[in-house]
């Protein structure tokens, strides 16, 4: 075989085993997808990926709730929830990481070096006196909680990718802006922001999505049904179904991943260069 | 008087990084303050704390029996997990940078389950999907393999919810492969003169020049495992036979069910020191491992 040849088959190869892996991985999501459709004696009945017989009242049923609260409840409160949180992130992480790219001054670098670190500060530490200090601000059963921290740029991570980014726009640019009278605010808020709108979007794609998906905090910070967001219905409706009725419970499953999946495909390559920038660099 | 008003200037800068500042004190360093004195106090939220040495310390190695059991389980479940999904985000990352056509269509692919991976929705779905009468199961029913109890059998259990955290390797394998195109081109064809071979030049190129990506990924993936709790709640609830009680359900257990704060935050100290040690052993070992082109200067 001439090295052309060989090329083509190590290409073709590499196709199908890529291809593969690709199916397992999605299998289970669109395994998901197809079985909200089925009954529940086929969802465990057959391996069949379609349903014989597509049904959906599993929609329609699951939409009903727990204990008179409707998924449109549900949804409104991860709204409420993720919406104040993700503004918050992106405009008070973009404010600090301004801070930390564009200006030189005293102790600077050691404030860095702790922002950075706290990166590493495990969130089983802190949730505890959180928890208590909430408590005692009588925050609990609100989303304060989340929106909160975000408002104080308890996001090491975002901030650090900001920076990243500012560091690749030409100081320059500072410079003609100070010459033509602008103050620190306006060289941020006209110059520097429009041209930061790829970091601040896959910023705030990232912050919804994890707000959205967040579990462990709501278990803790939430505690009345009406105020719910979707992670804590789905688990309670997985307690209260025990066994009957799976196909209500992978539907709304599915729903609850809507949103994310919408925003990962429109929003694809700010995903991926967000998660890039943060971390090469360093 | 122009270094004057650039000095001004700069000073502004306070300015800008106090929400940080404010947000490092208040939620960030007060409570790492705080669960340091709780662990040494009895408190259960309605009382006061008060104040009792070591005690919480002593029982939880001496008399607390689920202690050693999470621990156990949490350490078989990050070194099962860990190694696992580094290589295959690795060897992914390194065969999609073989200049294959549709590499971004392959990345989005793999990146996906990253994306959702720690949600509920995903945790059931596992659920459903290693259930005895699941998908997995009648899958190897069909090509005449015996069911697998994974889910309600101690041996096989904490190793199918490490699968799932395997199943995400996408967001490492994304930096992986942002890592691997900043190596220069020039290595390799020089190399390749040399008459290296495919496989010498991934240790002696490939790996020396991702070593500072390798280590993010490692040490990220390892603070989270040693945390990870959703999973664990979730799809098994800790059992089957504490099999897969994770020492953040542990945690959740002491803290909000029990509402033993005092006690809670004397185990949540333990598991922070453990990813000290672990953090620092580790930057030990990468600092000499580690090669930076640009001499790993800020």
């Amino acid at each position: 075989m001439n090295k052309k040849g060989r090329k083509q088959t190590v290409a073709i190869i590499t196709h199908v085993v890529m291809i593969s892996i690709g199916v397992v991985m999605l299998y289970p999501l669109i395994w998901m997808l197809f079985s909200s459709f089925k009954t529940n004696v086929e969802i465990f009945g057959s391996t069949a990926l379609l349903p014989a017989k597509p049904v959906w009242d599993s929609f329609i049923k699951g939409w009903k709730g727990i204990g008179g609260v409707t998924y449109t409840q549900f949804y409104s409160n991860t709204f409420k929830m993720v919406i104040p949180t993700v503004l918050f992130t992106v405009l008070s992480c973009s404010l600090v990481a301004y801070g930390f790219a564009r200006f030189r001054f005293r102790g600077k670098k050691i404030l860095f070096m702790l922002m950075i670190s706290t990166l590493m500060l495990p969130n089983s530490v802190l949730i505890i006196p959180r928890y208590i200090l909430y408590n005692k601000l009588e925050w609990l059963n609100s989303y304060l909680p989340f929106s909160m921290p975000a408002l104080f740029a308890c996001y090491p991570f975002f901030i650090y990718m900001m920076v990243q980014f500012f560091r690749g726009i030409p100081v320059a640019l500072d410079e003609a802006a100070k010459i033509d009278g602008c103050n620190t605010f306006q060289l941020y808020w006209r110059i520097l922001i429009p041209l930061m709108k790829p970091a601040l979007f896959s910023a705030a794609i990232f912050q919804f999505i994890w707000t959205w998906n967040d579990f462990f905090n709501s278990l803790i910070y939430i505690n009345s049904v009406s105020k719910f967001p979707i992670v804590l219905a789905l688990r309670m409706s997985l307690d209260a179904t025990a066994a009957a009725n799976w196909n209500q419970v992978l539907a709304m499953s599915v729903l609850s991943l809507l949103p994310g999946t919408i925003l990962f495909f429109s929003a694809q390559k700010y995903f991926v260069e967000g998660v890039s920038a943060g971390s090469v660099k360093g | 008087m122009i270094k004057k008003k650039q000095k001004k200037w700069n000073n502004i800068g306070y300015l800008y990084i106090l929400p940080w500042i404010l947000g490092f004190l208040i939620f960030q360093l007060y409570p790492l303050g705080a669960s340091l004195y709780y662990s040494f106090t009895e408190y259960s939220i309605t009382n006061t704390p008060t104040f009792v040495g070591l005690k919480n310390y002593t029982t939880i190695f001496t008399e607390d029996p689920l202690f050693y059991i999470s621990l156990g389980n949490t350490m078989k479940y990050v070194f099962m997990s860990l190694p696992m999904k580094i290589l295959a985000a690795l060897i992914v990352a390194v065969i999609l940078n073989q200049k294959l056509k549709g590499i971004n269509f392959y990345r989005t692919i793999y990146y996906i389950p990253s994306i959702f991976g720690g949600s509920v929705a995903i945790a059931i779905l596992w659920r459903f999907l290693f259930m005895s009468g699941g998908l997995v199961n009648q899958m190897l029913n069909g090509l005449g393999i015996s069911s697998v109890p994974w889910l309600s059998d101690p041996q096989f259990s904490l190793f199918t919810l490490s699968l799932l955290s395997v199943w995400q390797f996408g967001s490492s394998m994304v930096l992986f492969l942002a890592a691997l195109k900043q190596v220069p081109e020039d290595l390799y064809e020089a190399a390749l003169i040399d008459g290296a071979g495919r496989i010498h030049m991934f240790f002696k190129i490939t790996l020396p020049m991702i070593t500072s990506v390798l280590f993010f990924n490692i040490l990220m993936q390892l603070v989270n495992a040693f945390q990870d709790f959703t999973g664990a709640f979730v799809i098994t609830n800790g059992g089957p036979l504490n099999s897969t009680y994770l020492y953040a359900l542990k945690l959740y257990d002491e803290a909000f069910k029990y509402f033993k704060i005092g006690y809670a935050s004397a185990l949540s100290w333990i598991l922070f020191i453990i990813i000290l040690i672990f953090t620092a052993v580790f930057f030990r070992f990468s600092e000499a491992a580690t090669y930076y082109e640009d001499g790993g200067e800020f």
